[in-house]
């Protein structure tokens, strides 16, 4: 069996990265950037979520076409799942109670 | 039995199970099997993230206010401690590949030791909402967000919305890090026991993946529950 043994540089260099962009993440989330704070968390979170599943997870190292399709098969059906639904609520007015304060994107994003 | 010469090589480990052809065959169709099971749990935590998002939608002021008063430094010290605990996890794996048992060993009662730090500190947090009467239900109270945000638009119904959301969305994910205790307990006892080397560490492999599952889901839920509105408030 044709093993990758990944070098414990990278995992602490991977483990390094995760813990910068936790700090990054929680700090910026201090500085108002508009409807952009939520970006940037997100697009942080999602860094982080991709080192873990390439590099911890060994998906980069991986061989095997059948788990790259189960991912991407899985991140399709939640994208499905959102994207669908929120095209739907996201067209119904948004608050049902309370005085329209924003449009209703820009209270979504924050 | 058949006599392909991959069959021969591995007969005699005593890990194979008869169904499988090799060792190779069966660790690739444990591995799959792991992430079919991880890709229903992003539909099972999917359909959370997707209320979360639509009630977020809705209510942001809400959420906003409930995301302020939850303690961010719990939040993210507990960030850390699970990614401390996926690099545990990740060299308890590759000490696996090398045979190196002792090392194994530590590496697992480490990850544990992180996994109950975690729970420990989500315990706190819980603890917190309790005292502060912000777990939902009839001692529910949004009074102390009203009195301490005046800039927000704060319906104190919705409010309760988020913080069933925070306890579901943090419970599921701790039941999640509670059954990962279980699957670690299982592998530290084989692994004392000295069943994992070179040739044979699938069990390992695929709890790993499960752990840095969870570890992924905290990595969003951290900013869709902390850090919603984190800003100054004008």
């Amino acid at each position: 069996m044709s093993e990758h043994v990944v070098s414990n540089k990278l995992y602490v260099g991977i483990w390094a990265s995760l813990m910068v962009l936790t700090v990054v993440t929680a700090s910026v989330a201090f500085i108002d950037l508009g409807p952009f704070n939520t970006v940037v968390a997100l697009v942080i979170a999602t860094l982080k979520a991709l080192l873990v599943v390439l590099f911890f997870m060994h998906v980069k190292y991986t061989s095997e076409k059948m788990t790259k399709a189960v991912i991407v098969a899985a991140i399709f059906w939640l994208l499905l799942l959102m994207v669908l639904s929120l095209a739907d609520y996201g067209t119904r007015g948004g608050r049902v109670s309370a005085q329209v304060r924003a449009p209703a994107v820009m209270r979504f994003v924050g | 039995m058949s006599d392909s010469p991959a069959a021969l090589e591995t007969a005699h480990n005593p890990q194979l199970r008869h169904h499988f052809s090799d060792m190779e065959q069966q660790t690739q169709a444990s591995t799959f099997g792991m992430w079919l099971f991880l890709a229903t749990e992003i539909m099972f935590f999917g359909g959370m993230f997707l209320a979360y998002l639509v009630y977020r939608y809705w209510y942001y002021d809400e959420f906003a206010a409930g995301s302020r008063s939850i303690d961010i430094w719990l939040g993210t010290i507990n960030t850390a401690v699970l990614i401390c605990s996926s690099l545990t996890v990740a060299l308890g794996v590759k000490a696996a590949q090398l045979g190196k048992q002792k090392l194994l060993v530590f590496l697992l009662s480490l990850t544990m030791l992180f996994g109950l730090a975690f729970l420990a500190i989500k315990g706190l947090e819980w603890y917190d909402k309790y005292e502060e009467h912000h777990v939902p239900g009839y001692s529910f109270s949004a009074a102390d967000l009203i009195e301490k945000y005046p800039q927000l638009h704060i319906d104190p119904r919705p409010e309760q919305i988020y913080f069933s959301l925070y306890f579901a969305m943090t419970g599921l994910h701790a039941l999640h890090m509670i059954v990962g205790l279980g699957i670690f307990s299982f592998l530290l006892y084989k692994a004392i026991r000295g069943t994992y080397g070179p040739d044979y560490h699938t069990p390992v492999e695929i709890g790993g993946l499960y752990w840095h599952f969870v570890d992924i889901v905290w990595i969003y839920l951290f900013p869709l529950l902390y850090l919603i509105d984190r800003k100054p408030l004008r």
